[in-house]
């Protein structure tokens, strides 16, 4: 049995679907480079046949291309699954390989020096429930990765992306956690690292990345101006595989993971309801692309559930469309503590919108005030010490069940995509000691905390 | 007014391979009709059949979205740098 599934792929041959005039001129690939690239192996992709446009369906090659030559949509890799079965899956390692069928990455890919990231711990949060009064509430907590994040998933597949094209520089532009897990993947996998970020970043996340590498780079501006600065080099410069950029196709696939195992862990069934932070978007478009795989390959049962993006307030242009009830997004000029969900211009932001809308979901933002409370509500429910991006999570969360939107007697999951230790200035001037006192009895029980 | 425009890899068959190219006209409307006057059809690929900048297309005036300055009618005074550059990118 042979299951195809590219999201509303129609053609996956570079042949023949448009006029030719624009072959090898994809994004990420001069027309020089392209004539003289190394081959690329049999099976360096696994399952995957090709590139398909996300809004137009034009096909293009296997490459370190992610715009449509057409229309500039967005490339998404298509795919010829074979029939895979749970056991298989079980079978596998206790990673993100254990789907490597499901990935565009070579049947070979443990191999390859790379962080092993995923099939981190899906936590049932009761106490945090019963303080949102939700009869079941999981944490999918992805800050037990390689460097505390969800993105070790996505650089892994990009990694291999880049092997597989032999680029000779991983690089990328970064609100923080990216750029930690490309420095480090790339240390380990013995390629050269470039590694760009806003110039305003948390200091934690400036050291976590320079540690690994010699070329952190701080740019005077946001993230969408780095982001504009990357795609301008990545235009520029033979070679360099920018993660979310020239390969960003094969790099989004790895956000899939996330839910398959979530699925996978909660006994290969569908929860009812997820909350998912939005930053990109790219993320909550690919736990969705996971569940519908899953169940075009069986091995889920189809079922109804919702999916919700959270946002905080100070750059929120994907809730503020929700709200306003329009497809277009507007961008933003950020301006919040949430610094890793601080994406102005979010690539993605559409197609949150959609997904968010036909699973019957939303989109919602809170104060970064709200984002504080929500990485002290989930370290002191659940003993879980998320960042900002989490805080807005479980904020958005809970202001989801507070204004009726979410069903508290449904199973819900919510993504912790990242550490508090990367972000403790956020909540430095929330908590602290609540006493300092001499080394006395006396004075201990003067505090009243005994 | 003399202005430099980046073109992005996608575009290079309409400029013969060249990334960067001069154009004239004082604002981002009138840069892309000359544009269009060297390169037939380029501006088409950049604004949709309302001509409007298509969804997926990023322009900046300087390193500014021109989304935040005036959209087609931004300004380009003489020297100023414009990249086309596609939005897809990030996150």
């Amino acid at each position: 049995m042979s299951t195809v599934i590219a999201e509303q792929a129609h053609a996956t041959s570079h042949d023949g679907s448009h006029d030719g005039s624009h072959d090898g001129s994809h994004d990420g690939s001069s027309t020089a480079a392209h004539d003289e690239k190394p081959g690329i192996r049999a099976g360096a992709f696994g399952n995957a046949t090709g590139l398909a446009c996300r809004e137009c369906g034009h096909g293009v090659e296997l490459g370190p291309f992610y715009a449509c030559p057409e229309c500039f949509g967005p490339l998404e890799i298509a795919y010829d699954f074979p029939a895979i079965t749970r056991e298989e899956i079980e079978a596998g390692p206790a990673n993100i390989w254990r789907y490597k069928a499901l990935l565009p990455v070579p049947t070979d890919i443990e191999q390859s020096p790379n962080m092993e990231p995923g099939f981190t711990r899906l936590l049932r949060a009761n106490n945090l429930g019963r303080e949102l009064g939700i009869d079941t509430l999981w944490v999918k907590d992805d800050s037990t990765n390689p460097t505390n994040s969800f993105k070790d998933r996505v650089v892994a597949c990009a990694l291999s992306a880049a092997r597989e094209f032999h680029s000779k520089v991983f690089a990328c532009p970064s609100t923080g956690n990216l750029a930690n897990a490309v420095a480090a993947a790339g240390a380990r996998a013995g390629i050269k690292t470039v590694v760009f970020i806003p110039s305003n970043l948390e200091q934690p996340k400036q050291v976590n990345s320079a540690v690994f590498t010699e070329s952190l780079v701080a740019v005077n501006g946001n993230y969408d101006d780095v982001n504009k600065l990357a795609s301008e080099i990545a235009g520029e410069e033979d070679g360099w595989a920018f993660v979310n950029v020239n390969v960003r196709p094969y790099y989004a696939e790895g956000s899939k993971t996330l839910g398959y195992e979530i699925a996978e862990q909660l006994g290969w069934r569908l929860p009812d309801q997820v909350v998912i932070p939005v930053a990109s978007g790219s993320q909550l478009t690919k736990v969705h692309k996971a569940f519908q795989e899953l169940v075009t390959l069986g091995l889920v049962e189809d079922k109804p559930y919702k999916i919700y993006g959270a946002q905080a307030t100070g750059c929120s242009p994907v809730s503020v469309a929700y709200k306003a009830g329009v497809d277009a997004i507007r961008p933003v000029k950020p301006d919040t503590i949430a610094k890793s969900l601080a994406i102005g211009n979010p690539a993605d932001g559409i197609y949150v919108l959609d997904i968010c809308r036909e699973t019957g979901g939303a989109v919602e933002d809170i104060t970064d005030d709200e984002v504080r409370e929500g990485i002290v509500l989930l370290a002191r429910t659940e003993g879980i010490f998320t960042e900002t991006a989490g805080g807005t999570t479980v904020g958005v969360l809970k202001k989801l069940v507070e204004t009726g939107q979410l069903d508290t007697t449904l199973e819900t999951v919510v993504i912790n995509t990242g550490h508090g230790l990367k972000t403790l200035d956020a909540v430095a001037g929330s908590v602290g000691p609540a006493a300092t006192i001499d080394p006395s009895y006396a004075a201990f029980v003067a505090t009243g905390l005994a | 007014m003399s202005v430099s425009v980046r073109i992005p890899t996608i575009l290079r068959t309409y400029t013969g391979g060249e990334s960067q190219v001069t154009a004239s006209g004082g604002t981002l409307a009138e840069v892309l009709e000359d544009l269009d006057a060297s390169y037939a059809g380029i501006r088409a690929r950049i604004l949709d059949d309302n001509g409007a900048l298509r969804r997926f297309v990023n322009v900046y005036v300087g390193n500014e979205d021109v989304r935040f300055l005036e959209n087609l009618e931004t300004p380009t005074p003489e020297g100023t740098q414009i990249s086309v550059i596609p939005a897809v990118a990030g996150g």
